[in-house]
This record gives structure tokens, sequence and C-alpha cells, in this order.
């Protein structure tokens, strides 16, 4: 490789006091459907609203929350596939979020996205070879030993045999596709990888096998992850940070041990009390938080606190004036303990939650 | 009906079938490439008031028995044998028209993807409204009060107003919670949920399994949930069976199979897996390999080409002698391995279970 090895054999290329992705107040919003006879503009859909996180370098991101909360828009946003409505997103050094795509040239080779579904995110007619040799093609890096070794190199790498160079997708399993998927990703040795639900269409046994693959890939390159998913015990392993989102906001971001151990938020400790866990005797005596009611429209979010329509603790534990509170006034992110930052008027741990989070039920 | 009267609830031997047996199903496709023999041998009993989990990787085989159970596979090129025992009828030799007659009355059905069994032109109320009136003889008035008690019975908010939204109208979840409501609305002896919750989120999955067990208590109905989450299986089934290369691996009560599992496979999926409820383990313990092809399915053992253990097993055995599926430690729990039991449960108590 020509003009990237220094990205990679130097992790501390980044002036040091800034991460290597800085998002500040990002916002995206699209344009609300036509309704009615006249065709018109509906609300804005508020798909992210002004969310704040960073990402070390080498260091890994976990993105969860229900389906529809603005995890993939974020990831898009922060890829610059999409364009965000406001806010900065600074990437090692430098504000993005306002480049124009022919500015954002040469960081597309430093940001790269993989998907969730490995059947549609590659093109059927064109071979792995062709696939994995793209992004040479389009940034017009010429590896050293041509481009066709080093994409072999990198199959070798994600654990495909290289000499399936001329073989199409539709010959490979869903976690081979997902490995091509990974292999393109890395073609550039990008500073960072947006995983969106990289494992969730793979079955345990082989979403193990892949999510060990990110680790081994992570060590070696020192790239960073967005990892977007809904499974929060794959997130649990896999990331150093978590930020948990509903709505388009983020209602909860800590490092991984202290959001698992101690949950502040009554969204996350609706998420973690409805994971599943393979140990029949504590699911018979856990006690299960169910949220009511759906997901309320991201074009017309709830006033004062985004959550409060679904919140058990809204619902069971405050007083009238605590909840006119909660229905009126809106929280921001605020920071609890160093790093732990919390969207909620009445942040607190939850006693039962935390003990089976902590060292499981005794049997 | 051609299934005779009095026969049918026993056996030839005389004992009493139970609510539902399979017994020896297969169900091949004959396709170019070759024959796919996606259920090959699967035997089980189940009462009623039971949930049974059917786990396994995806293609193992899962859907396509539940298919059989439901008689979907009559009229396709499916070759399907065996027996099925339902409640004293038998399913595989019945006729089109029977079986049709048991579904929606004796059996309900929940598959993985809401949409495509609600019909797009339709009103979700008047679906609900339709299967029950096709089982029941009431007004359309009535029925639709039905439909519309059940629609708020899984919850779904502002039933009556909702009652006239089409499909696409209603989030996944509540498409979901509507196809319950159909498939309970005939109050169904045996309901068979394909995944029900795999697409959806943790919080809409607990809603939903709540509800299929709130309804299975209130009906004593028998349940198979299918799943490839053990998790789900822990919280909701009263019996396990792992399913791996279209056959039974490994079967018995819930706390069995997680507190003593004795086969490689199950092992495997519970290494796999990483656990909120355990202390972060570094590193993840995947089965290597991927799930054998059905067309060429391995001789001996099926699981033979993943399995970390065949050095546990004298000479040649695990790849040439297709082990039968036979008592593990305790009555009701079935292992398909050439390991004997004893060293099974020594390899699950030193080698597996410490480090899960
Ligand atoms: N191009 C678009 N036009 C209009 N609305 C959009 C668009 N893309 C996304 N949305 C809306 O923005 C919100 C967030 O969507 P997003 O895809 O980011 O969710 P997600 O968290 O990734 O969900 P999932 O877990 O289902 O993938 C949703 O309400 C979605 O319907
Ligand atoms: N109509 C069909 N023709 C040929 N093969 C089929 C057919 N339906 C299912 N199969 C095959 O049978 C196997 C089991 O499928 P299925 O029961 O759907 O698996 P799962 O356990 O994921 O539900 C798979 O290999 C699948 O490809
Ligand atoms: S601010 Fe109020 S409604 Fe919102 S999460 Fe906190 S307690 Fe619940
Ligand atoms: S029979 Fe052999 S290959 Fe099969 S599970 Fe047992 S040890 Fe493994
Ligand atoms: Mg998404
Ligand atoms: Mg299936």
């Amino acid at each position: 490789m020509t003009n990237q090895t220094t990205a990679v054999s130097t992790p501390a290329s980044t002036p040091r006091s800034e991460p290597l992705l800085s998002v500040r107040g990002v916002s995206k919003y699209f344009p609300g459907g036509s309704s009615g006879l006249l065709g018109r503009r509906g609300k804005p859909i508020k798909a992210v609203d002004g969310v704040s996180f960073s990402v070390e370098q080498g260091q890994t991101l976990g993105l969860v929350g229900e389906s529809g909360c603005g995890k993939s828009t974020t990831g898009r946003v922060i890829s610059k596939l999409l364009e965000p409505t406001s806010g900065e997103i600074r990437f090692n050094g430098r504000d993005i979020a306002g480049l124009k795509p022919r500015e954002m040239r040469a960081y597309r080779s430093e940001i790269q996205m993989i998907f969730q579904d490995p059947f549609s995110s590659l093109n059927p007619r064109h071979t792995v070879g062709t696939i994995v040799g793209a992004p040479f093609r389009i940034q017009g890096v010429k590896p050293d030993h041509g481009i066709k070794a080093e994409v072999q190199s990198m199959m070798e790498r994600v654990g495909l045999n290289p000499e399936h160079y001329n073989r199409y997708p539709h010959e490979f399993s869903g976690g081979q596709r997902q490995r091509i998927g990974i292999a393109r990703a890395l073609a550039l040795r990008p500073k960072l990888i947006v995983c969106d639900e990289p494992v969730s269409a793979l079955d345990v046994s082989v979403q193990a096998q892949v999510v060990n693959l990110l680790e081994d890939l992570q060590q070696e390159f020192g790239v960073a992850f967005v990892f977007i998913a809904h499974d929060l015990s794959v997130v649990r392993h896999i990331a150093d940070r978590v930020a948990v989102m509903y709505l388009g906001k983020i209602m909860e971001i800590a490092d991984r041990d202290t959001l698992y151990s101690e949950p502040l938020h009554p969204y996350t400790h609706a998420l973690m009390s409805a994971v599943p866990v393979p140990d029949p005797r504590k699911e018979r005596r856990r006690e299960r938080i169910l949220l009511t009611g759906d997901l309320p429209s991201p074009s017309n979010p709830p006033t004062g606190c985004v959550f409060h329509t679904r919140c058990q603790k809204f619902r069971e534990e405050l007083t009238d004036v605590q909840q006119d509170r909660c229905r009126t006034e809106l929280p921001v992110l605020t920071e609890k303990t160093p790093g732990h930052e919390v969207y909620c008027h009445f942040p607190a741990p939850r006693a039962g939650l935390t003990d089976l989070l902590k060292t499981g039920v005794p049997a | 009906m051609t299934t005779p009267l009095l026969a049918p609830a026993f056996r030839a031997d005389g004992s009493k079938r139970p609510f539902l047996e399979v017994k020896d199903l297969r169900v091949h496709f004959p396709t170019a490439d070759g024959l796919v023999k996606s259920v090959d041998g699967l035997s089980f009993e189940l009462e009623r008031g039971e949930i049974l989990g059917i786990v396994g990787e995806s293609g193992s085989g899962k859907s396509v028995t539940s298919l059989a159970i439901l008689g979907l596979h009559k009229g396709s090129n499916a070759m399907v044998t065996g027996e099925i025992w339902l409640d004293g009828r038998e399913i595989v030799a019945a006729t089109e028209e029977e079986v049709r007659d048991l579904r929606g009355s004796e059996m309900g059905m929940i598959f993985q993807d809401p949409l495509s069994s609600l019909h797009p032109f339709y009103s979700v109320g008047t679906q609900i409204s339709e299967a029950y009136l096709v089982h029941t003889k009431v007004s359309k008035k009535d029925a639709k009060a039905e439909a519309i008690r059940m629609l708020e019975k899984v919850g779904i908010p502002n039933a009556p107003n909702r009652y006239n939204d089409y499909p696409h109208q209603f989030s996944g979840g509540m498409r979901q919670r509507a196809m319950i409501a159909m498939a309970l609305i005939c109050q169904p002896q045996l309901l068979i949920a394909d995944e029900p919750t795999t697409a959806l989120d943790v919080t809409v999955q607990a809603q939903i399994l709540e509800l299929i067990k709130e309804l299975h208590d209130e009906l004593n109905s028998a349940v198979i949930l299918i799943t490839h989450d053990l998790g789900v299986v822990a919280e909701t089934c009263d019996k396990v069976l792992v399913m791996y290369g279209g056959q039974c691996v490994e079967k018995g009560l819930v706390d069995d199979l997680f507190y003593a599992p004795e086969m490689p496979y199950t092992w495997g999926l519970l290494r796999s897996m990483p656990r909120m409820d355990r202390d972060r383990q570094t590193r993840l313990t995947p089965i290597p390999g991927s799930p054998p092809s059905l067309i060429n399915v391995p001789s001996g053992c099926v699981f033979n080409t993943r399995c970390p253990f065949t050095d546990r097993v004298d000479g040649d055995k695990c790849r040439t002698v297709h082990p039968d599926l036979q008592q593990g430690a305790t009555p009701g729990h079935e292992v398909r391995c050439h390991i004997p039991t004893a060293q099974r449960q020594e390899i699950w108590l030193t080698e597996i279970s410490p480090n899960l």
C-alpha cells in the first residue's frame, strides 16, 4: 500500500487530546411525507435529533436501541452517506459535517461501512475479487503488489479462501458473505468502520465467528468501530463504550462496564430487563419491565422527555409534580459520574436489575 | 373424515396417544441438485398445556417440520412420510380438505413474517373476523366485536378505531400482535409459532412472549415455539428439541437441556452466545465451520464435520456410524452421540459448564 501505511502503523497520528471521531449536536431530519390531497408537506421526521458522542482511535462504540430509533441514520451521517441537517462531525481533527462530496473524497478511504444484510449489500453480478477490489479502483489507490494480490491477502485475512477470488456472492454462506463485506471495508485500511448490524442476520455459532474476526482485525489494524446492534449481549461483548438511543436521541452513554453494571436510565432498564438469558431458573424468577404502547412517531415526538409516554418509572414511581416535569421540561444529557451521561430528570439505579446484571441470580 | 372413530386416541399396543405425536417424520424435496432431506426421522410428543421449543441453526429443518404438522406440504412436491397424530387424527395421510378443517379450529399458527400472512388489501380487523367466521357460526356483528376484543387483548391501543386499518398502517410489533389475535381467536388446541419474535426488538419480543404464555395458560393449549434463540427457550418453554441437519440431536426438559446438556452441538450453541448474566468473556467460542448440506448429509453423525469431540470416540465411528437417539442421564432426556452418557456428563461438568 502506498499512501496508507502511516495510518496503519502509527496509531497516534491524530492530535493526542482529540478523539478520532467527535460528534456534537448532530441532527438528521427527513422531509415529512406529503399528506392530504394538496400534497402538503408533513412535519419533518426527526430521525436523529441532536446526538453527541465520541470514538477514540482503535476503540468500539456500541449503538443500541429499538428499531427506528435512528441508529442506522446516525451511522450513515457519520459515514457521510447522508448529509446531517445540523451539528458538527469532527474526524481526525477536522469538521467534515459540511464538506462537499469532492472534498470528502480524501475521507472516503478512512471511514467505511459494513451492512446488516450480507445478501443484499453485495452486488450479485460481481465476483468477490471485483467487490473487495472496488475501493482501490474508486479511490485510485495502487497497492505495491497490485490489486489482486492485495485483495487475496485480505481475503485470506478474513478467513476466505483466496482461490475463490472469481466466485460470486451467491456461492457463499451468510457468514462468508459478511466476511466479504468486512474485507471490502478493510481494503483501504480505514481508521473507522461503521458496522450496521453486521451479525444480526447470522446464527449464533456463525455470529461468534464474525465477532471474533472483527475483534482480531481491530487489534491488528487499530481501526475504530461504531457497532450498531439491537442485541445488547453482543454489544456488551464487543464495545468499549455504549450509547443507548431512543427516538433520535441518546438516552444514556457510558463505558461498557459502567453501563451494564449500573444503568441509570429507565429506558436502559427496560431494554436490559427484556434480554432473555439462557438460564431457565433465572428466567422463572426475573422481573421484566414491559414497555407499554408503541414507539411514538419521530415526526411528532412527545413533549418534555421523549420517553415519558412509555416510561415505567414515570407511570409507577413519580409524583404528580415530578410527572409534570417529565411532560414539560426537556431533559439534557447530563454527566452523572465521569464519562456516564444520562438524559433523564430522575436517573437512578434499579435494584433488582443491577443484581441480575452484575452477578446473576444465584441458582 | 376417513380416520376411524374409536381407535385413534390409542396406539396399536393399547397405550393412549399423547395430544400430539410426531413419529419418524421425513420431509424430502426432490430438486435439480439432488434430494434435499430437510427433515429426516423426527419424533416427539407433546401434551396439552406444554410448550415445546424447537431450536437449531437456519436450514436445520425447523420450518419444514412446522409446515408438515400444519399439513401445508400437501399439494407441493414435498415427499412426506411418517405419522403425525393430533388429538387422535393422523395428518400425514389425511386429505388436504381434512387438514384445512383442523387448521384454524384445532391448530393456529404465527409465522416469522406477519406481512406474508396478512393480506395487504383487507383491513386487519376484517381478516381477524373472517378467520373467526370460518369456524364459528355467529353474526358478522358478533364476529367484529370478538375481533376487537382480541385486538384489545393483544394490546393494540384504541382497537375499535384500528380495526379498519390495513396491515401497512401497523408497526412490525403491532402486525405480529394482530397475527397472534388472528391465531388465537379460534382458540386453537395447538399453537405453532415459527420464529414469532426473531425480527423484533427485545422489548416487543418480551411483550409477545408474555402474550403467548398468558393465552396458553388460559386455553391450556399445546404450543410449539420455533426459535434459534436459547434465551427465548429458557424463558418460555417446558421442553426443548434441538435440531441439526434435519434430525433431532437432543431433546428433554428445559432444565435438562440447560443444566445438563449432553450433545456436543448443544454445548456449541451454549458456548457461542455472549451472555449478559455472566462475566464478560474476553473471547467467544464459535462452532467452527458451517452447517451441513442436506443433499449430501455427512455419513455417520451429522455433526461430525464440526464436532470438536470426535477424538473421544473410538476409531472412526463418528464418521461411519449414525448414532441413535438414546436416553441420556435421566428418563425423557434423549441424545444422539456415540460418547457414553457418563463421559458426556463428565465433559459437561469439567470442560464446558465452567467456561460458560
Ligand atoms: N430516507 C428517509 N426518509 C424518511 N424517513 C426516514 C428515512 N430514513 C429513515 N427514516 C426514518 O428515520 C427513523 C430512524 O431510522 P433508522 O433507519 O435510522 O432506524 P434504526 O435505528 O437503524 O432502526 P432499525 O433497528 O430498524 O434498523 C425511522 O423513523 C425511519 O422511518
Ligand atoms: N420447497 C423446498 N424445496 C427444496 N428445499 C427446501 C424447500 N423448503 C425448504 N427446503 C430446505 O430444507 C431445509 C430446512 O429448511 P427450513 O425448515 O426452512 O429451515 P429452518 O430450520 O431455518 O426453518 C433447508 O436446507 C431448505 O433450503
Ligand atoms: S425524565 Fe421522566 S419520563 Fe423521562 S426517562 Fe426520566 S423519569 Fe422517565
Ligand atoms: S457422535 Fe461423534 S461427531 Fe457426533 S456429536 Fe458425538 S462425538 Fe461429536
Ligand atoms: Mg437500522
Ligand atoms: Mg425457518
